[in-house]
Formats: structure tokens, sequence, C-alpha cells
């Protein structure tokens, strides 16, 4: 409680006078003090709201913007204030903890407006006081996990392959991802099929079945078709012994996939097939024999690949370990109670069905479940007293894990919900990147004919663009000069790459992200114009973005070759020594990039602007544009 | 007539079977916590709600300027160290438990809670058991602002415990024990057990003139006048607020 301390210090000190008479040495000399002693009200000017305090308030804490020199550079000479363009009702909280000695943090505010503001102020969120703190840390504690299992998410699911992957990598995604590529797709749902296949004949071949002509006794079908049931269960493991095999091969780490649980199901899955087979047909081994085909059973565990909720409770069921737990220890506790109570109850009755102690156990968890099927019963007074009691507290003991649990299994099922939802928005998300970073392009290509036809880079003032937009314009012509290339767009590039088909060298690649370029081949091109994320081909351009350190925001990549410079017009011829690189090239919009490149790379930023493709080799031009006043994101 | 304790006070002479007698019953915490519980809540209802009475209850202090003409201190200097107080007390008063968790605050190495109940009931004037401000503010006065002698007054003072004018042995070094107590046990030369006694010792050879085993409020100030490196400390606290 540092205001608390820094109150009372003049009074301890004053108080030393007292230690004066009996002072065995002399006195040090107290500390010069030459900061002025009369209290000035301060003026802070947030976003408006004028709030006013004692200079003394703010300097308890001098390592804070406010209680240092820091907060000099905010000071306004003409209205004599310290102004901060910042929210002024998140200051009040800031302001308060000056005043008092404790932050608190308002539980109505986003946990990371709240975190931003007090990096900016110079406040460590470590002095949040006792009353707040909890629930801050679980605020921070979720916003922190649900971002992890974004970007998580975001990699994990739609991450690009790197070219280089070996057929492994491919097939081991293929596994894990289903929905990347048709093959797995169809590989899934057989896999599935056959294991609902299986799990209905395990099921189906006890059921009685008509006998067969002369005889009378009724026979379990699996008996009387025993071939028939043969052929399907050798069919139904050897695809899950493929499968196994499949995903054995491909797993990265071989150890680890052995040792992970849906291995374990698969391997219980389709041993006792084998076991079956390599074991004679012995009398006395049948019965083990018979045991083992209980572990078919297990197939239908498999269904958990292709389920998420089975997914979801196991992992609840996993999470909640120490409820389960503490659930059976305590019900073990009663029962053994119970039993040995009603036991002792019931001895003296003649015919009693409690025989003995744990003879009593099937009675006592019978009821209290509250099963109560009635094969024992007691007699005795005594014993139906603790009888009820019995039924009674099994009630109880059973409630009292059962709501941990089900919270955790909807709170787990949400976040899967979440997930979904986030993978689902991704879609519509990079479907507007994709807008935006046509409508930049588009505006920039525009700006070039204007230019071009002109001739004066100065009579833009058609077109109402603002400033930023004539400085980025400039900026990029600025970097087409550098390189000796210009900037084109998708629609003139692709149909370049398409009448390029054939004879095509191999493409010399500036680019720096060299991950994607000495793989790329001519014959790459066109087929891979299919891939479902916007590829904007440019070509006549050496410029290549490498990728900038944007977090969360997507990049633009605009993969170029060198190429001699050339006009506009002459796209329209067949240019035999065009080297396009059209290999695999990914592209996506950076709206704001930190310029982490060397030289020859562009920052762009993108203002989205919904123009139609102005198609350069058509010559049409846009009539109108309508800038949004959105500048930076569209996201 | 007679009950006999239940708790078997006699030793040695044989246990008597505890007599179920009424008096014998009303001492069993049951029968207590059952009349209790079943009685009207009437005597229990006040006094929590005169608890309540007494955390609203707010001490205002007497008008600035009574309390600059019974002080040393300006107008804004009073200003300034009543906002401070009030901060931190916003009840108006200081028990003596807070104003040990304060002083101790600044004393963390060792025990500070036996010299601040001595030094509250040197700033207590009245014995009301709180500290105003007026007794706050009068005191550093004398601290900050008084002559010498009002300094040495006011030590004695602090050092006579039962404010009966004289300051005997016993006192003092209670007054040194709760000293060296505030210096904890990691020091150099390590505080020995002797040491307060050793300096009360030393004290009382100086200022007891008369060898009377007590030391006088005159003896006292005589004494420390005389002493020039007490007199120059003196002056060393006047610049701290």
């Amino acid at each position: 409680m540092a205001a608390g301390v820094a109150t009372w210090l003049p009074f301890a000190r004053a108080a030393a006078v007292g230690w004066l008479p009996l002072a065995k040495k002399t006195m040090p000399k107290p500390p010069v003090d030459n900061s002025s002693r009369s209290d000035e009200i301060l003026y802070v000017n947030v976003s408006g709201v004028r709030f006013q305090t004692w200079k003394n308030t703010l300097d308890r804490y001098p390592d804070t913007l406010l209680g240092s020199s820091e907060k000099e550079f905010f000071y306004n000479e003409d209205t004599q204030e310290y102004f901060f363009d910042r929210d002024p009702e998140m200051f009040r909280h800031i302001l308060n903890f000056y005043r008092t000695g404790k932050l608190h943090y308002p539980r109505h505010e986003c946990i990371q407006a709240f975190d931003e503001e007090l990096a900016f102020y110079g406040i460590v969120p470590e002095i949040i006081g006792d009353c707040c703190m909890e629930e801050y840390r679980d605020r921070k504690k979720e916003n922190q996990e649900r971002l992890a299992e974004d970007t998580e998410a975001n990699e994990a699911m739609d991450a690009p392959l790197p070219p280089h992957s070996t057929s492994r990598e491919r097939l081991w995604r293929a596994f894990e991802n289903p929905h990347t590529s048709t093959m797995a797709l169809v590989f899934y749902y057989v896999t599935g099929f056959f294991i609902a296949v299986s799990v209905i004949a395990n099921v189906v071949e006890t059921v009685p079945c008509r006998p067969p002509k002369g005889s009378v006794k009724e026979l379990p079908c699996g008996e009387k078709y025993q071939l028939a049931f043969f052929c399907m269960d050798t069919a139904c493991v050897l695809i899950f012994t493929f499968e196994y095999l499949m995903r054995l091969f491909a797993a990265p780490s071989r150890c680890k996939f052995m040792r992970s649980v849906m291995s374990v199901i698969d391997v219980v899955a389709i041993m006792p097939y084998y076991i079956g087979l390599v074991m004679p047909e012995n009398e006395d081994v049948s019965g083990a024999f018979v045991t083992l085909r209980v572990f078919r059973v297990f197939r239908i565990f498999k269904f958990s690949r292709h389920s998420q909720g089975l997914r979801i409770l196991g992992y609840t069921l996993k999470s909640c370990a120490s409820e389960l737990g503490f659930l059976l220890f305590s019900l073990t506790m009663a029962i053994i109670i119970f039993a040995t109570v009603m036991f002792y109850a019931e001895k003296g009755t003649k015919g009693s069905t409690f025989t003995s102690i744990p003879a009593s156990f099937w009675y006592t968890i019978v009821t209290m479940t509250t099963l109560g099927y009635g094969d024992m019963v007691p007699n005795t007074i005594a014993g139906k007293i603790f009888g009820s009691i019995c039924s009674l507290s099994g009630v109880l003991v059973i409630a009292l894990p059962v709501p941990v649990i089900v919270s955790n299994f909807s709170r787990i099922y949400h976040q899967n919900q979440r997930a979904d939802k986030m993978r689902a928005q991704q879609k519509v998300r990079l479907a507007r990147i994709r807008m935006a970073k046509k409508g930049t392009t588009n505006a920039f290509l525009q700006y070039k004919e204007d230019r071009d036809r002109d001739s004066d880079s100065t009579a833009l003032c058609v077109k109402n663009k603002s400033a930023f937009e004539h400085q980025h314009h400039h900026l990029l012509h600025c970097l087409e000069k550098t390189t000796n290339h210009e900037f084109t767009d998708e629609m003139t590039y692709s149909e370049l790459c398409m009448t390029e088909s054939v004879g095509f060298r191999t493409s010399r690649s500036t680019s720096l992200s060299s991950q994607q370029g000495a793989q790329n081949n001519s014959t790459g091109c066109c087929p891979r114009r299919a891939r479902r994320r916007a590829a904007m081909r440019l070509a006549n351009s050496t410029v290549s973005v490498s990728r900038g350190s944007v977090q969360e925001l997507d990049t633009l990549h605009v993969k170029t070759t060198s190429i001699p410079p050339q006009t506009r017009s002459s796209l329209n011829a067949q240019a035999d020594d065009l080297k396009l690189n059209c290999g695999e090239q990914d592209f996506t919009a950076a709206i704001i990039s930190i310029p982490t490149p060397p030289a020859n790379t562009p920052d762009e930023s993108l203002p989205p602007s919904p123009a139609p493709i102005p198609g350069i080799l058509r010559n049409t031009r846009a009539t109108a544009y309508t800038h949004d006043t959105v500048k930076i994101s569209s996201l | 007539g007679k009950d006999p304790n239940p708790g078997g006070q006699t030793e040695g002479s044989k246990w008597q079977k505890p007599r179920l007698s009424r008096k014998s019953l009303m001492k069993c915490c049951l029968v207590k916590w059952i009349i209790a519980s079943t009685t009207q809540q009437g005597p229990e209802w006040d006094s929590s709600d005169s608890d309540l009475e007494l955390s609203m209850v707010r001490h205002q202090p007497e008008g600035l300027e009574q309390l600059q003409a019974q002080t040393q201190f300006t107008r804004k200097e009073l200003q300034s160290l009543y906002r401070g107080f009030k901060n931190e007390c916003p009840s108006g008063l200081v028990d003596e438990e807070t104003f040990k968790t304060i002083y101790s605050q600044f004393f963390p190495q060792g025990d500070a809670t036996t010299y601040a109940h001595f030094l509250f009931n040197a700033f207590d004037m009245d014995r009301n058991g709180s500290i105003r401000f007026e007794d706050f503010v009068l005191g550093l006065s004398v601290l900050l602002r008084g002559s010498v002698t009002e300094k040495l007054r006011w030590a004695f003072n602090l050092y006579d415990i039962n404010k009966d004018g004289y300051i005997t042995k016993e006192e003092m070094l209670a007054i040194m024990t709760s000293i060296y107590d505030m210096m904890g046990r990691y020091t150099l030369p390590s505080v020995r057990d002797d040491s307060p006694f050793e300096h009360v010792e030393k004290f009382f050879q100086k200022m007891d003139r008369n060898r009377d085993g007590v030391v006088t409020i005159d003896e006292f100030i005589e004494t420390c006048q005389k002493d020039e490196n007490i007199m120059a400390s003196m002056q060393l606290f006047e610049n701290v607020i």
C-alpha cells in the first residue's frame, strides 16, 4: 500500500524525536528534499473528459506514466493541461488507483482493452486488488486459451502443405483431415461404413434364426450362416488392418502413434480375429476364444474418429478424472458400510438372502442407485430402517459429483462449437480479403492508367482519392521505378499464363521466399488455378513480397519473376521469352505489414475499393470510384 | 444445597457423582446454547446493531481556524495533512491496531508493535483508545514546530508509561526493550539480552541526578539541555513536513 506508507512516513519520522535523548551516537543528517512542498492541482484531459487531481496523488507511483516526467510529453501548453487521446472510462479506474492505492478491474470491460490501457499508463497488472484479481486472472486465461486455440485451429486446418511434403506427410494429413482431399474423404466414409457393418454383424449373429431344415432347435444366426459371417468379418478386419498399417506408416512419430488411444483401440479391435485364426480348435482354449470375441465390440470405439461428440465425451471424462475418482471412492466407502450393517441386521432371520457381506454388496449397490430389483429384501425392522437410510444416502452421494462433470462437458462442448464456427467464418473472411486485395490493386492500376494517359502524374483529381491513397500509389510507383518492372493484375497474368502453357522455361524466381521457388515448374501453372485459394498472379514485375511479420493478418504474396521491362501494350503480343512464374503461389492480402524484407519489396496497405477489375487487355474503365472509409482492414 | 463441581476440583478426594442440580445444569454448554438460541434475540440484536453503529460513527475534527490557533502549522499544511489523514482513515479515527500495523510497515525486520503501543499512548492524549486528527496534528506540531523544551517534554511523556511524572527503571527498560525489538534479529553486532538493560543503566547514570532511582521531568530537561549532541539533533526533523 504505497499510498498509505507515503502518507504516514512523515509522521514516523517526526516520532523519531522520541529516540533522540536515548541515542548512543549522533544522528545522521536528514536527506535534502528539494521538491516543491506546495501541492497543486493538475488537469488531465482524456478525450474531452477533464480530470483534476493533486500532483501528490500522481507522484505516489513514480514508475508509472502519470507519476513520472513521461507525462510531460502529453502536456498541452495552450490549454495548460495534460491531454491523452484514450478511453476516459478506463482512465477513471486508472486514476482511482492513484487515489486509493487499489486497482480494480471493471467486469464489463474487455480484458484486452483493459490490458492495453494498463500497458499504456505503465501500470503492472499484478497490483490489481484482491477483490478483482481472481476475476481478472480468469478472464485473462480464458482469453488466452481462446486465442491459442483459434490460431491453432487456423494453422492446423487450413495450413497449406509445404511443397516438399513427402507422400508420407500427405498421407498422414489425409488421415487426420479427411476433408482436404476427395480420396481421404472416400476412405473416411468407407471405413466408417465398415465399422458399422462390423458392429451390426456382431450384434446380429447372436440373434436366434429360424432353425435349418431338418432340425428343431433354434440356432443363433451366427452359427446358421457361419460362412457368411466369417467372410464379412474377414473383410472388415482386412480393411481395418490395412487402415492401421497405413496410419502406422504415415505417422510422423511411430512410437507416439502406437501409444495413442485410437491406435490401441484399433489394435484391440482386430487382434481377436488374428488370434482366433492362429488358435487351434481346442476345447480348452475355446473359452478364452469366446472371451476374445468380446473385444470385437471395441470396434465401436473406432467411431470416435468420425464423431466429434464421442471425442468430447472421452475428453470430458478424462478431465473429470478426479471427480469420478471421488465418486467411486465415496461410493465404495458407503457400499462397504451399508453392506456390513445390513448383513448384521439381517443375520438372524431364517432364509435371509443376506448370506455374507459381499453378498450384501449387491443389495447396497442396487439400493443406492435406486434400482431396487427386489431380489434381496430386508425383513427385519432394523434392516428396513438401514435400507431406507441407504437409499437416501445413495441419491446424495451420486448427485454430488455429477454437476461438475456436466459443467465440464458443457464447457468443452461449447469450445468445440466455437472452433467450428471460427472455421466456417474463416471462409467468409477469406472471401472478403480476396475482394479487398483485388480492389486495392485495381486502384493502383487505375492510377497508372490515368498517369500514362495524361502523362501528368499530378492530374489525378478526377477521382477523389485521399491523401493516403495518393501517397500510397506514389510509393508503389517508386517501387516500380526502382525495380524497373510494373504491376499488373490477375486477369492479365492468368491469361498470359494460359497462352504460355507451352514452352515454359523453368522460371527463375527472384523471390525471397525460396520455399516456393525452385520446385515450381511450368506444368504446375494452370492446374493450380483450380485451387480454391485465390492466386493472384502478376506478370511483369519482380516484385515479391515476402512474408512480413504480420500477426493474424494475412500478407500479400506477390510472386514474380525477372522479366524484361515491358509496356502494357506488349502484353498483348505473345512474348516467347516471357518467363512466368506460374508456380504454386499463395497470395493473401496484406492489410498492415511491417517491413522486414529486403530492398525490393513493397509494403502494401490495402484500402479496399469495390471497383470492378479494370482488365488491362479489355481497356475498360471504372466509371466511379466510391471509396470506403475503411482504410486499414476489412477483416 | 451444595452442588458438587462437575469438573472435580477437589484433588485426592473421592470422585463424586455429579448431581443434576439446577446450577450444574446451567453450567453445561449445551444447555446454555439451547437457551441462547431459543430466547428472544434481544440483547444480541442490540449489541450487533450497536457494533454497526460504532463503525459508522464519523469523527469530525475541529475547525481549521481552531487547529491553526492550537498548532504551529500553516493553513495549507493543515489542509494537506488532513487530506492524507482522511484518505487513510475515512472514519477520522485511528485505533491502536491500525496504528500498530501502520508503524510496523516502516520496520519490517523487527517487531515494532510494543513501541507502537507506547507511541500510541503518547499521541492519544485523552486516553480514549483512538487517535483523532487533533491529537495527531497536535503531536506533530510539537515534534516538528515546537521548541526544544516542548520536544523534550514530549519525549518524557513518551517514556513515562503510567504518566505519573516519574520515569522508573522498569518503564525505561520496557521502552528500551521495545526499541531494541524493532531492530530484529539480524544486526551487527547482534543484540545481546542485556543490551537494553545496559542502555538503561547508562541513561539513568546520566539523567538521574539525585540517584533516587527515578528521573523527573526537570532532571530530564536539565540534563538534555546540557548535552550538546542531543540539542543538535533536535533540529534534525524540522523539515519533515
